[in-house]
């Protein structure tokens, strides 16, 4: 699905924060992705969601070589794949429900096809009575689950999660964590990047381990 | 695939106690479980869809000053073009309708005979309406600023006047005419005014041209300030740009969803600008007309006629509305793409 070979990152003309990365994504694989703060995960999440480019070596995305890859044919791609950041992300003058529409209203979707399917998906991540809330409003866990449902509305073919339980409560990540794997069952890769030792040790993943820029993979 | 660890007792039972009471192993809905069309109660509750760019976002209402400024004084110039275009016409089509015969004085010449003949030949030819010539009363008249009362045309060498009013200005050859009466009646000569025709014709041209010059200032100023609002307008949703971009938002998407604020906006601007420019067109028409009669407005009315912007004046004002509000959506939309291919 994505196939890294000797990829490295640097920012300007620093030092190279990523080194000589070989690793393979496949289709309907769970990994996670962890190392100490600073490591490089997010770095490596944006080079998976091609929001950055590498300065050496090669990337392919599901079957096309990321170099030659024009900027036309980006959003096509990262339709594929739903990706939960940090910070959420969610737009604050949205609600709940709108947010998590909006990868749908980019599609040219009408309101009324998806409006049902949205809805489901709200009340299975538990927000169906926190919809029409705008996120200023909402807890720190209930605005992660609104950006994970807005990452899974599209039913993507990779979800990346960027510490996707960092901010709640143990319960609530370990809540969080089912529902990857029910995602993951159904058929979606998921790369999850954390340094929650507990939540690496709910669960028996593939791990790839950054540390000083290189990445270490126990299957 | 990842499985679920097997949790010793103890922590099975901490985390009995401390999770939340919510359905434990929730499942995923069906893809389009629901597309028979079944209704939510949640559903009524839902708003319209909002904005995917938040309007306030956009510069709104200085922006929109500046768009009804500037369309109300392209406005202004597309009525006073259409006022000075039409006076032109006006001016144009009265010379063009009166031509003058002179006939000059000279030794042993019958003066009224040499009359009675440019009369006679100038009636036969088509497109000449009446012809007239000036009587002696109406000559001494002509003549009173200059030589006072009481004169005597026959004891002085004046030139006679003969007035020829134009039915069809295109059935009539001017210079045929002119041929003629140089041939057969001795001392006449034809001033069909196309000297002011044409000077009057290329001060209307001049008129129009500046007019257009100026409209065409206008209204790069207004893309110019839409452009810079734009740009401040994709600063100030950088978040919003960076989110539709990892959903998988083209930038033709992107675009359209700024142009549509703009679109608006230039609507707003476009229409408030054109309504107060006509409402100021009707008001001058107004005013021409009720002081009808006094001097300076006479001086006016002998210029241009009544000062009233024309059908094709309103007309130009609906066209300007609409330039506006194409210009400020077109230019924001552009502005976008443009940003956005630099951003990348």
């Amino acid at each position: 699905m994505i196939r890294f070979e000797n990829v490295g990152l640097r920012y300007g003309m620093g030092p190279e924060i990523l080194r000589d990365l070989t690793f393979q994504i496949e289709p309907q694989s769970f990994q996670f992705l962890t190392g100490p703060s600073g490591a490089g995960k997010t770095s490596l999440i944006r080079l998976l969601f091609m929001s950055l480019r590498p300065t050496r070596g090669l990337i392919r995305v599901f079957d096309r070589d990321l170099s030659v890859i024009s900027k036309q044919e980006l959003p096509e791609l990262r339709r594929k794949i739903g990706v939960v950041f940090q910070d959420f992300r969610l737009l604050d003058h949205l609600t709940t429900y709108e947010n998590v529409a909006l990868p749908l209203r980019v599609l040219g979707k009408e309101e009324s096809d998806y409006r049902a399917d949205v809805i489901e998906l709200l009340k299975w991540v538990g927000l169906g009575d926190r919809m029409h809330v705008l996120p200023p409003v909402l807890s720190g866990g209930e605005k992660q689950r609104a950006a994970i449902a807005r990452a899974l509305i599209t039913r993507p073919d990779m979800l990346l999660a960027d510490e996707p339980t960092g901010n709640v409560d143990p319960p609530l990540a370990r809540r969080l964590l089912r529902l990857f794997i029910e995602l993951n069952k159904l058929g979606t890769s998921v790369v999850i990047a954390t340094h929650d030792i507990a939540l690496l040790e709910q669960v028996d993943a593939r791990r790839m381990v950054l540390a000083d820029g290189r990445l270490s993979i126990f299957d | 695939m990842a499985t679920v660890k097997k949790q010793p007792a103890r922590n099975k039972i901490r985390n009995a106690v401390k999770a939340p009471r919510k359905p434990a192993r929730p499942k995923l809905p069906p893809k389009a479980a629901n597309a028979g069309g079944a209704v939510y109660a949640d559903e009524r509750k839902l708003r319209p869809t909002a904005a995917i760019v938040p309007p306030q976002s956009v510069a709104g209402r200085a922006l929109t000053l500046v768009v009804a400024i500037m369309s109300f004084l392209a406005c202004l110039t597309i009525g006073a073009v259409s006022i000075v275009w039409d006076a032109a016409d006006a001016w144009q089509n009265d010379l063009v309708r009166e031509v003058t015969i002179q006939i000059r004085p000279a030794d042993g010449v019958d003066m009224i005979r040499e009359i009675d003949k440019a009369v006679a030949l100038t009636q036969e030819f088509a497109g000449v309406g009446s012809v007239r010539a000036l009587s002696d009363e109406e000559t001494k008249a002509l003549l009173q600023p200059w030589l006072g009362e009481g004169l005597d045309l026959e004891s002085l060498p004046v030139p006679r006047l003969i007035e020829v009013s134009i039915d069809d200005p295109s059935a009539l050859d001017l210079n045929q005419l002119r041929q003629a009466l140089e041939r057969q009646v001795s001392g006449a000569s034809l001033d069909d005014h196309s000297i002011w025709t044409s000077r009057l014709s290329a001060m209307a041209g001049a008129v129009v041209i500046a007019g257009f010059a100026i409209m065409a200032l206008v209204m790069a100023s207004m893309v110019l300030s839409v452009v810079f609002a734009t740009q401040a307008a994709m600063a100030g949703n950088k978040d919003v740009v960076s989110v539709l971009h990892f959903v998988g938002a083209e930038d033709s998407f992107i675009a359209r969803e700024f142009q549509r604020h703009f679109l608006l906006l230039g609507l707003k601007g476009g229409v408030t600008g054109g309504a107060v420019a006509s409402l100021c067109f009707v008001l001058l028409d107004m005013f021409t007309r009720e002081t009808a009669g006094q001097a300076s407005s006479d001086q006016l009315s002998a210029l241009f006629g009544t000062v009233s912007v024309s059908l094709p004046g309103y007309l130009g004002v609906v066209g300007i509305v609409f330039l506006v509000a194409v210009l400020t959506a077109l230019t924001s939309g552009l502005a976008v793409k443009a940003h956005l291919a630099k951003a990348d």
